[in-house]
């Protein structure tokens, strides 16, 4: 796909062709050998088995090609390693935040991005956090994964060789939601970045509603939207007073979205479920989300109402 | 029942106890008996399994959603996950074949501890059962891989702890198995028969014993402390108590990286049976063969992390477990180049087991190379926590164990049941399992290089391609391993005699009727050759 798209990916595409062109020799070898054996001393011949049984020869020669071949093996991949510890000391320092189920790329002084936005030709640094669980940040094309774990500093590294945007993966099995937490590293010319940079400044110093900043941090944005919408729940976008379709015990009912209805949405999400969702899939909040957090969230919702 | 001269010879299947009909079995300490038992368990959970993982298939026909939600996929790729892994392969080589063949083929009556033997057994059953009890009790399947990585385990609302003690139970069900063998093979060979006068597939059990006793105790500690975290909280894994997430990983592998020799190690020991007997010639390099197996065994347990190459170990840990993994690869190329030379001037006949344990080899070499790519410290980036990770134990667990079973089922049937089935029903599954293995799994390796990460109910369009392909293996697969099974229990009711020595083969068990008697041996035999040891026509 994007060969040598980063400084790393000469090194991991070698370590990796290495391995495949003596596999490919040695598969195809000892199948046709196999095939050859098995018809050329086909019983069907009538020839007597010959009974020899040991050769301390062949067992030396084929113990020692493949020790040499294995140790080849293990240097490249060590060689093509070591760089990927080492970032140097004046890349782009940026935090990948890991969350249920979404990335965040932040850039320093509360600068925060969903995209990873990065110039081209210039060392990137990500200092990988988690906010809850395991994850794995990997982007395919740079050749480059490190895990996202809770209490460590891990970190990746890596030099983007083009202009473009590629694909950024979770793979550490994280939950409901692992297969969609994707994100793309979008990268342009270093002018182009310096203005997305000072745009990305400017829509600091609107200040979010702390509401708004604790349905982010408990996830809740990654099933449901503020703008409508539709993901695995159903959008906050109207929602407050707003009159739902719910299904109770297999039975359809129409109930007022008010102060009481969302606390048992958000306490015992499967009791009531909106008509055309799914139950099973949010778990209770009960011990994530404490009462006092729930009034914030509540006020931020009917928040959103009084804005247009 | 049939007269043999002397006295009145009774196959063990007619064989009555102190107990009669059903308890005659499910009572038994008969190592035959116990074997068939877990034989019909084995088969039972494997086609459970096989329905999951044909369901996700499926699913994966077409990006989105198809047949079912996230929460239910995440739900059968663990129960898939737990119920292949600890319900078959890690017990179904050691149990079924170990128990039914370990005693006959080193000379002895049964296993040292026969009413151990039968406890292992319902250890067995009950973890098994309580495996899929998961899937159903409570509050929804498990949702966490059979890996169970902290902390999402320790906070998922789902079945987590009756997976976990299932998998307790199991270990242990595998230790007290281990442990039997090691004593029976130690105390109970027939007279004569010195450790180098021992077949091969007792050697590979006795090799696979020891990590079953050294390394399960491990997973077990483990898995209560995810209980203990989850339970009461305790912070072993809690990076907010002061725990440590990736402490967990390093435990769960320490023992979960051997159990992968506990699933291929029996795998070798049988198609290395199988070589010799349908080539009509010694076994080559019988000391080469055995000496691998141990050091698969001792090597094999210091290879753990590279499992764990993306998450954070220090630079020297990753160093030191990528070199351990090349090097542990060095034995099981000498065992392919001693099998393939073992049929090489033998008078070969391409029956049904032979077919499966070339199979083997085949599979088990992109396998194992697949398996170096993911050692290689560098080419591990790519390739790690995606489908080419899947691709790559499949070819080893399933193209290597699985093959191996069904290599060994093919084999020994005649002896097990006295009956023969129909070699040309059998040669049509094989070539419909192998095709469909190939296309099933091979797509996953070339999309999990370009990055489809594994365990996904989603993914993007460009990767589309490969999972129908895969998909559509997985169909042929599914349909020749029906077909396989049909063959072989049609077999068992309508098969035609089978004499005792079918194949010619020179070991213990083609030197007793079929199926052999309660105590297997009239009298114990005086061994005097090496076990492979065709006759006096050597030319070499």
């Amino acid at each position: 796909m994007y060969n040598g798209a980063s400084n790393l990916s000469g090194g991991v595409d070698w370590a990796f062709t290495f391995i495949f062109i003596i596999a490919f020799i040695f598969i195809v070898g000892i199948t046709a050998f196999m095939i050859y054996t098995v018809i050329h001393f086909s019983r069907k011949k009538g020839k007597p088995a010959r009974q020899f049984e040991s050769s301390t020869k062949l067992e030396i020669l084929w113990t020692a090609v493949p020790t040499i071949l294995v140790m080849l093996m293990f240097y490249y991949g060590w060689v093509a390693f070591a760089p990927m510890r080492q970032a140097p000391s004046d890349a782009l320092r940026v935090t990948a935040i890991a969350r249920k189920w979404e990335w965040e790329f932040d850039y320093g002084n509360g600068m925060k991005s969903k995209e990873l936005v990065i110039p081209v030709s210039k060392a990137v640094r990500l200092d990988l956090k988690s906010e809850d669980i395991n994850h794995s940040l990997f982007i395919p094309a740079f050749r480059v994964k490190e895990d996202v774990i809770p209490g460590y500093n891990n970190f990746l590294w890596f030099i983007p060789n083009f202009k473009g945007s590629y694909e950024i993966l979770c793979t550490e099995y994280c939950g409901l939601l692992h297969s969609a937490m994707l994100s793309k590293a979008v990268v342009v010319d270093q002018s182009e970045f310096d203005k997305w940079f000072a745009d990305l400044k400017n829509k600091v110093f609107v200040k979010e509603p702390e509401g708004f900043t604790l349905l982010r941090n408990k996830g809740c944005l990654a099933c449901h939207t503020i703008d409508g919408t539709k993901l695995v729940g159903p959008s906050f976008k109207g929602l407050f007073g707003s009159e739902r379709t719910l299904i109770v015990d297999n039975k359809e009912v129409k109930k007022k979205a008010d102060e009481a209805y969302i606390t048992k949405s958000i306490y015992d999400p499967d009791s009531e479920v909106v008509s055309g969702f799914n139950k099973g899939l949010m778990k209770s909040y009960k011990d994530v989300i404490s009462e006092a957090e729930l009034k914030i969230i509540i006020n931020y919702l009917q928040s959103l109402n009084e804005k247009k | 029942m049939t007269d043999t001269g002397s006295r009145t010879y009774v196959s063990y299947l007619d064989h009555q106890g102190r107990f009669k009909g059903i308890f005659s079995w499910l009572l038994s300490t008969d190592h035959k008996k116990i074997g068939l038992m877990y034989l019909n368990a084995v088969i039972v959970f494997f086609f459970v399994a096989v329905i999951l993982g044909l369901l996700m298939r499926i699913e994966l026909l077409a990006p989105g959603r198809t047949i079912m939600g996230p929460q239910t996929y995440n739900g059968m790729f663990t129960i898939h996950g737990v119920i292949m892994v600890f319900i078959i392969v890690i017990p179904a080589l050691p149990a079924v074949f170990g128990n039914f063949f370990l005693p006959i083929l080193i000379g002895a009556k049964d296993v040292a501890f026969p009413r151990l033997n039968l406890f292992s057994f319902y250890l067995y059953i009950l973890g098994a059962i309580l495996g899929v009890l998961s899937q159903f009790a409570g509050s929804g399947p498990p949702d966490t891989g059979w890996t169970f990585y902290v902390p999402y385990s320790a906070q998922s609302a789902t079945n987590v702890i009756y997976a976990l003690t299932a998998a307790f139970i199991l270990g242990f069900s595998s230790i007290l198995t281990g442990l039997n063998f090691i004593v029976t093979i130690h105390r109970m060979r027939a007279p004569g028969m010195t450790w180098f006068k021992m077949p091969l597939f007792p050697w590979a059990l006795y090799a696979t014993a020891w990590i079953q006793v050294l390394a399960t105790p491990i997973i077990g500690i483990t898995l209560l402390m995810v209980i203990a975290e989850r339970v009461l909280n305790i912070g072993f894994f809690d990076p907010a108590l002061g725990g440590d997430p990736v402490l967990f990983q390093h435990l769960f592998w320490i023992y979960s990286h051997p159990a992968v020799y506990i699933m291929v190690l029996p795998a070798m020991g049988i198609v290395s049976e199988i070589f010799p007997t349908f080539s009509q010639k010694p076994v080559f390099g019988y000391g080469a063969i055995v000496f691998s197996s141990l050091a698969i065994a001792f090597v094999g347990s210091f290879v753990w992390g590279h499992h764990m190459f993306t998450s954070g170990m220090s630079y020297w840990a990753r160093w030191f477990f990528s070199f351990t993994t090349f090097i542990v690869a060095v034995p099981s190329a000498i065992k392919v180049f001693n099998w393939i030379s073992t049929m090489y001037g033998g008078s070969i006949d391409l029956k049904p087991p032979l077919l499966y344990a070339i199979g083997f080899i085949f599979l088990f070499m992109i396998g194992g190379f697949t398996g170096l790519t993911l050692g290689s410290l560098a080419s591990n980036i790519q390739v790690h926590g995606t489908s080419y990770v899947v691709a790559h134990f499949h070819y080893i667990i399933f193209g290597g164990m699985g093959f191996a079973f069904f290599a060994g089922i093919h084999y020994w049937f005649p002896k097990m049941f006295g009956k023969m089935y129909n070699f040309t029903i059998a040669n049509i599954s094989w070539v419909l399992v192998f095709v469909g293995f190939n296309v099933f799994y091979f797509p996953q390796f070339i999309i999990g290089f370009q990055g489809m990460p594994r365990r996904s109910f989603d993914y993007l369009p460009q990767f589309q391609t490969g999972e129908v392909i895969s998909s559509i293996g997985s169909m042929v697969l599914v349909a020749g391993l029906f077909l396989m099974v049909i063959n072989l229990f049609r077999a068992v009711y309508k098969g035609d005699p089978a004499p005792a020595n079918p194949w010619k083969g020179v070991t213990l068990e083609w030197q007793i009727p079929s199926p052999p008697e309660h105590e297997n041996f009239e009298t114990i035999p005086e061994i005097k050759n090496k076990p492979y040891f065709f006759g006096n026509t050597s030319t070499n």
